[in-house]
C-alpha cells in the first residue's frame, strides 16, 4: 500500500476560492458561482464567464431541473427597457406577436424579423407598466430597436448590466419561492410576472424559463445579487436547490423544443448569405406571427411566404433505438449515446437524398429517448416521416432511421398549472 | 364469473410487466395483488408520517432498456436519478469512488497506486464480460433435457456468440462463474477496503460470504447494470422503487389490464391438469385461459397448486431450490444527516451508496454469525440516503436512510421474535454509530425488517430478496428447475414470471417481459 498516511487529501474540500485573470465579464453572482464551481468549467455567454457545469458532470444538475430545483445565473441575457408613450407602438411594430393585448404583468415570447421577414432574434417582452416594457434577447439589439424607434416618443435603455437575473427551474421552484417571497406566488400564471420582496429586497418574478418545466426567473438590482443568491441557496436547500450550468440547460431546452440563436438558426443581421437566414415559419414559430396585426417589420414578406409556402420546416426528430443499438452491437459496443447535447449540423436523408439537417440533439435522460431539432425541407416534415440520420459509429458513417415527431418532447402538466 | 385471457398472481414489478406486455398484445388481463399497495418488493410506503421509505428493494439496477421503451415507462412516471458514488467509511479514513474516473483514480491511488491502475482496466473488462453475458440474459432459457426446435435455435445462437468471444473474455467469464468474489478480486487488487467493498456486491441477497465460491457471479450480475452506458438503466427512482412499480402498473392499465389490490389468491384452480382460473381467499373466483404466477417458486408450486398436480421429481427440485433469506432491512426516519467521523459534514459522499465493508474479514465474520444461526453483530450494510437525492422523500430538512443489512438468517436460533428484531436493529445502529456516532441522536423512527418480516409482509419465502439465490446451479436453464426454466410449468396454462425465473432478481422487468414473450409466442 502506497502513501496512505502521507497524503490524505480531503477531496470534498471544494469551497476553495479560484481566482483568475480574465478579460471576460463577471456576473454579479460570480463571487458565489466561482466558489461553487467544482469543475471550474466555464463557457462564454454574451461575453460573460458562465458556468458549464458546477459538478464534474452535469447529470445531477440536469435532474435538478426535472425533479428538484435548478438555480441558473442568466444575467448575460441582453435586456432593454423601453419607456414612453410610444413604447407599446414600438414593440408592436418590432415583434411578430400582438403586444397590444399584452396586459400589465404579462410576458410574451416572440421572435422579431427584418423587413424581409427573416428572424433577427427571439426573446420575451415583459409589460412592466402601461408605458414601460422590458425585452430580452440573445444578442445586442439596441441599434436595431433604436432604428425602428426613430421618430417615436420612447426612451430605450440598455438594461443588460443594470438588472441581474436568476432562473429557478424545476418542480420544487414554487415551494422555494413561496418560502422566501413576501407574497405568495401560487396565483402567478405561466408567462405572467409580479413584483414582490425577498427579505425586504424588491425583486420581480416572471413565470418563464428555458427548460420547459415549472420555473421562474427572478429580476433584481445587481447590488442585491449576492443576498438573493444566498437566500435562495439557504432556503432552497431542503428542497434540493442546485446551482446549474449551461450543459444541463442545453439538454432541458432541447427536450422543451426551444430554439437557440447561433445554434438552431443564424440572426439575419449577420448571416452572410441569404440561405443562412430563416423566417419564423421556418423555425416552427408560425404560432407567434400575428398576421392580423396592422403592421410589423417583415409582415409583407411573411405574407408572401405564407401565400407561396415555406421552403423549410423546423421539427423534432427521434433517432430510433433498435437500429441505433444494432449499429453499435455490430461492432461489439453498447449504444454510444452523447453524454451532453451536441450542436453539430447533422445531415438527414430521404431515399439517399439530403432533405434536411439536425442542428442540436441530445440523449434525453428523463424520456430515455434520443432526440434532436432539425430543419427539414417542406414535404418531408410530416409527423411520422422516417428519415435517415447520419451517425458515426467507430469513425464510420452509418445511416440510421429517425422519425419526425411533435415538440415539445417533454411537456409536463406542472409547467402551466397553478396550485388549486 | 368473469372470464379473462390471463390472470397474473401478484402485483410485483415482474407480474405487472408481464400484464402490461400481454395487454399490449390485446389480451384481457387481470392482476391480483394481496396487499393494499402495488409493487411487491418494489414498493414505497409512508411508514412514518411524512417519510417515504422504499421499504424493501431500494435501487433500480438493470431495468431493461426495451422494457422501458416498449411499456413507455417514462411517460408513466419512470424517473431514474443518478446514484453513482460509493463511499466506504473506515476507522480513520475512507474510500470514495465516484463517476469521475480521474477523481476515483486519485482517490484509490491515495491508498494504493497499483490498485488505481488496475481499477482503470477492471471497469472496461467487466463491461466486456457484461456484453458477453448479455445474450444469455436475453434468451429464454431452453429445456436442457428435451430441447424444442426453438430451444435448439436459441442454443445455436448462444454457441455462435460464445465462439465469438476473445480468449480473455472466456477466461474471465469462466473465473467469474466459478470463483469466490474474494479470490477473483485478489487477482486484481491489494487495498482491503476496496476489495471488500467490491466483493460485497457478490454476497447481496445470497447466503454466502465473499470467500464462498460462486459469489463472483453474483458480483457480475450486479455489474450488468452498467451495460447500457448512457442509457443508465440504473439509479434511484424518484419517489422510491414503488414509483417504478406504479409506472409499470399505469402502463399495464393503459394497455387495458385490470388491477385489483387486497385480492389474495388462495389457489390456482386446476382442472384435468390445466389451470383454468383462481380462487380468492374471500371466496371469489375468476376464470381465465391462463394463469401466471409472479410469486417465488416455492409459493408458485407448493402453495398455489397441490403437489399432487405436479410430477414428484419436480416437487423435489422445487423443495431443494435454495431460497435462504440472508438479509434484513432497516429504514430510518432522521432529523438530520449522519456525520461520518472520517469525513465530517455534508458532501457528495452522502449522495450515493454508503458501504459498510472495511475488510473481507468484516464480511466473513458477519457471515460466520449467520452460518451458526445468529444475525451479524457487525453486519455488512449497503446504505443510501434517498432524501439527499430526492428531497421529496422526507419533510424539508429531514431525511430517510435505507440500510440493506446482511446477514440476518431466516432460520435464526430460536426463531425471530420482537426481542430479536430489536436486538438486530440495535446491532445495525451500533455498527453505523461506529462510523457516524451522531446517528443515535437523530433517529425519529426506525423500521426493522427481519427475513421473517420480509416473508410475512412481501411474501418473499424465507425473506430471500431474489426469489432464490443467484448461484450457478439455480441460473439459466436451471432456474427454478431443469425442464421448467422457460416460464412454463408442469401444469398446462400455468406460467411463472417472477424473479425465481431466468434471469433472476433485481428491478429489471426481465422475467416478466420474457415470460410474456414466451406466452404470447405459444398462444393458441
Amino acid at each position: 500500500m502506497l502513501n496512505a498516511s502521507i497524503c490524505k487529501i480531503n477531496i470534498m474540500s471544494y469551497y476553495n476560492q479560484f481566482t483568475a485573470n480574465t478579460q471576460l465579464k463577471l456576473s454579479p453572482f460570480f463571487e458565489r458561482t466561482s466558489q461553487l464551481n467544482e469543475s471550474q468549467e466555464w463557457r462564454r455567454w454574451s461575453g460573460y464567464l458562465s458556468a458549464t457545469n458546477y459538478e464534474l458532470t452535469h447529470e445531477n444538475e440536469y435532474f435538478a431541473i426535472r425533479t428538484k430545483a435548478a438555480l441558473l445565473d442568466i444575467t448575460p441575457l441582453k435586456k432593454y427597457l423601453i419607456e414612453g408613450s410610444d413604447a407599446l407602438a414600438l414593440l408592436d411594430r418590432l415583434v411578430t406577436r400582438n403586444i397590444k393585448i399584452c396586459k400589465i404583468g404579462q410576458v410574451m415570447y416572440t421572435p422579431w424579423c427584418d423587413e424581409n421577414g427573416k428572424v433577427i432574434d427571439d426573446g420575451t417582452v415583459q409589460r412592466l407598466t402601461e408605458n414601460k416594457f422590458r425585452i430580452t434577447s440573445a444578442e445586442p439589439n439596441l441599434d436595431w430597436i433604436n432604428h425602428i424607434a426613430s421618430g417615436m416618443d420612447v426612451k430605450i435603455l440598455d438594461d443588460s448590466e443594470t438588472t441581474a437575473a436568476l432562473a429557478l427551474q424545476g418542480p420544487n421552484s414554487r415551494e422555494i419561492l413561496n418560502i422566501i417571497s413576501e407574497n405568495t406566488i401560487n396565483g402567478l400564471k405561466f408567462f405572467w410576472m409580479m413584483d414582490t420582496n425577498f427579505n425586504g429586497i424588491p425583486v420581480s418574478i416572471s413565470r418563464t424559463g428555458y427548460t420547459g418545466d415549472l420555473g421562474y426567473e427572478i429580476w433584481m438590482n445587481p447590488k442585491h445579487a449576492l443576498s438573493i443568491w444566498d437566500l435562495l441557496l439557504e432556503k432552497g436547500r431542503p428542497y434540493g436547490i442546485t446551482p446549474t450550468g449551461l450543459h444541463a440547460l442545453d439538454i432541458a431546452r432541447i427536450e422543451a423544443g426551444l430554439i437557440l440563436l447561433d445554434v438552431d438558426y443564424i440572426s439575419s443581421r449577420h448571416a452572410v448569405i441569404e440561405s443562412r437566414k430563416s423566417s419564423p415559419f421556418e423555425l416552427g414559430l408560425g404560432w407567434a406571427i400575428k398576421m392580423k396585426k396592422n403592421d410589423f417589420i417583415g409582415k409583407n414578406a411573411l405574407k408572401r411566404e405564407l401565400d407561396r409556402g415555406s421552403e423549410w420546416e423546423f421539427v423534432g426528430i427521434e433517432i430510433e433505438w433498435d437500429d441505433l443499438e444494432n449499429h453499435y452491437r455490430n461492432v461489439g459496443l453498447s449504444p454510444g449515446l452523447p453524454s451532453t447535447a451536441w450542436r453539430t449540423s447533422t445531415p438527414l436523408y430521404y431515399n439517399s437524398e439530403q432533405v434536411g439537417y439536425a442542428t442540436s440533439g441530445t440523449w434525453s435522460p428523463i424520456l430515455k429517448r434520443y432526440i434532436a431539432l432539425a430543419h427539414i425541407k417542406h414535404g418531408y416534415s410530416n409527423n411520422g416521416t422516417v428519415l435517415d440520420f447520419e451517425l458515426k459509429v467507430e469513425h464510420f458513417k452509418k445511416l440510421t432511421p429517425a422519425c419526425v415527431v411533435n415538440t415539445p418532447f417533454f411537456d409536463p402538466e406542472r409547467k402551466r398549472s397553478c396550485p388549486a | 364469473m368473469k372470464k379473462y385471457d390471463a390472470i397474473v398472481i401478484g402485483g410485483g414489478h415482474n407480474g405487472l410487466t408481464a400484464a402490461a406486455y400481454l395487454g399490449r398484445a390485446g389480451k384481457k388481463v387481470l392482476v391480483l395483488e394481496r396487499r393494499y399497495v402495488l409493487g411487491g418488493a418494489a414498493v414505497t410506503e409512508e411508514v412514518f408520517p411524512g417519510f417515504k421509505f422504499s421499504v424493501c428493494s431500494y435501487v433500480v439496477s438493470l431495468m431493461k432498456a426495451n422494457v422501458i421503451r416498449e411499456l413507455m415507462l417514462p411517460k408513466f412516471g419512470l424517473e431514474l436519478l443518478p446514484l453513482e458514488n460509493t463511499f466506504t467509511p473506515l476507522e480513520n479514513d475512507y474510500l470514495f469512488r465516484t463517476a469521475d474516473s480521474d477523481q476515483t483514480y486519485r482517490e484509490i491511488a491515495r491508498h494504493s497506486l497499483r490498485d488505481a491502475e488496475a481499477y482503470m482496466r477492471f471497469g472496461p473488462l467487466m463491461g466486456q464480460i457484461g456484453m458477453a453475458v448479455r445474450p444469455i440474459l436475453e434468451t429464454v432459457a431452453p429445456n436442457a433435457i428435451r430441447p424444442s426446435l426453438s430451444d435448439m435455435g436459441a442454443m445455436k445462437k448462444l454457441l455462435d456468440h460464445f465462439k465469438s468471444l476473445s480468449s480473455e473474455q472466456f477466461e474471465y467469464l469462466t473465473k467469474l462463474m466459478t470463483m469466490s468474489s474474494a479470490d477473483f478480486l485478489d487477482e486484481w487488487f491489494e487495498f482491503e477496503p476496496l476489495k471488500a467493498s467490491m466483493s460485497a456486491s457478490g454476497i447481496i441477497g445470497t447466503f454466502m460470504g465473499p470467500r464462498s465460491p460462486g459469489s463472483a457471479y453474483v458480483m457480475l450480475h450486479h455489474y450488468m447494470g452498467d451495460i447500457d452506458g448512457a442509457f443508465r438503466a440504473w439509479g434511484f427512482q424518484r419517489g422510491g422503487t414503488g414509483a417504478v412499480s406504479m409506472a409499470i402498473a399505469r402502463s399495464a392499465e393503459h394497455f387495458g389490464a385490470k388491477i385489483m389490490t387486497e385480492a389474495t389468491v388462495e389457489k390456482v384452480i386446476v382442472k384435468n391438469g390445466r389451470a383454468v382460473g383462481v380462487a380468492l381467499e374471500n371466496g371469489d373466483e375468476y376464470s381465465s385461459d391462463i394463469v401466471i404466477s409472479g410469486l417465488d417458486p416455492k409459493l408458485t408450486f407448493l402453495k398455489m397448486v397441490d403437489e399432487g398436480d405436479l410430477p414428484s421429481d419436480f416437487v423435489t427440485d422445487i423443495k431443494n431450490f435454495r431460497i435462504r433469506g440472508s438479509s434484513g432491512k432497516v429504514n430510518l426516519a432522521l432529523d438530520g444527516l449522519p456525520n461520518f467521523t472520517c469525513l465530517p459534514g455534508e458532501g457528495h459522499h452522502l449522495r450515493g451508496a454508503i458501504s459498510i465493508s472495511p475488510s473481507y474479514d468484516h464480511l466473513e465474520r458477519a457471515y460466520d454469525d449467520a452460518k451458526y444461526g445468529d444475525f451479524s453483530q457487525e453486519p455488512y450494510m449497503d446504505i443510501i440516503l434517498p432524501s439527499v437525492i430526492d428531497p421529496d422523500m422526507a419533510p424539508p430538512g429531514k431525511h430517510v436512510m435505507s440500510c440493506f443489512v446482511q446477514y440476518a438468517p431466516y432460520d435464526i436460533k430460536g426463531g425471530w421474535n420482537d426481542q430479536k428484531r430489536e436486538a438486530f436493529g440495535d446491532a445495525v445502529i451500533n455498527t453505523i454509530a461506529n462510523y457516524a456516532p451522531n446517528i443515535k441522536d437523530i433517529i425519529l423512527h426506525r423500521q426493522v425488517l427481519t427475513p421473517a418480516d420480509l416473508e410475512s409482509i412481501f411474501g418473499l419465502t424465507e425473506g430471500n430478496i431474489f426469489h432464490g439465490e443467484l448461484t450457478l446451479q439455480q441460473l439459466f436453464a436451471m432456474r427454478p428447475a431443469v425442464k421448467w426454466a422457460d416460464y412454463t410449468t408442469p401444469i398446462k396454462n400455468y406460467f411463472q414470471c417472477g424473479s425465481g425465473t431466468h434471469p433472476g432478481g433485481g428491478i429489471t422487468g426481465s422475467p416478466g417481459e420474457m415470460a410474456a414473450t414466451k406466452i404470447l409466442g405459444n398462444w393458441s
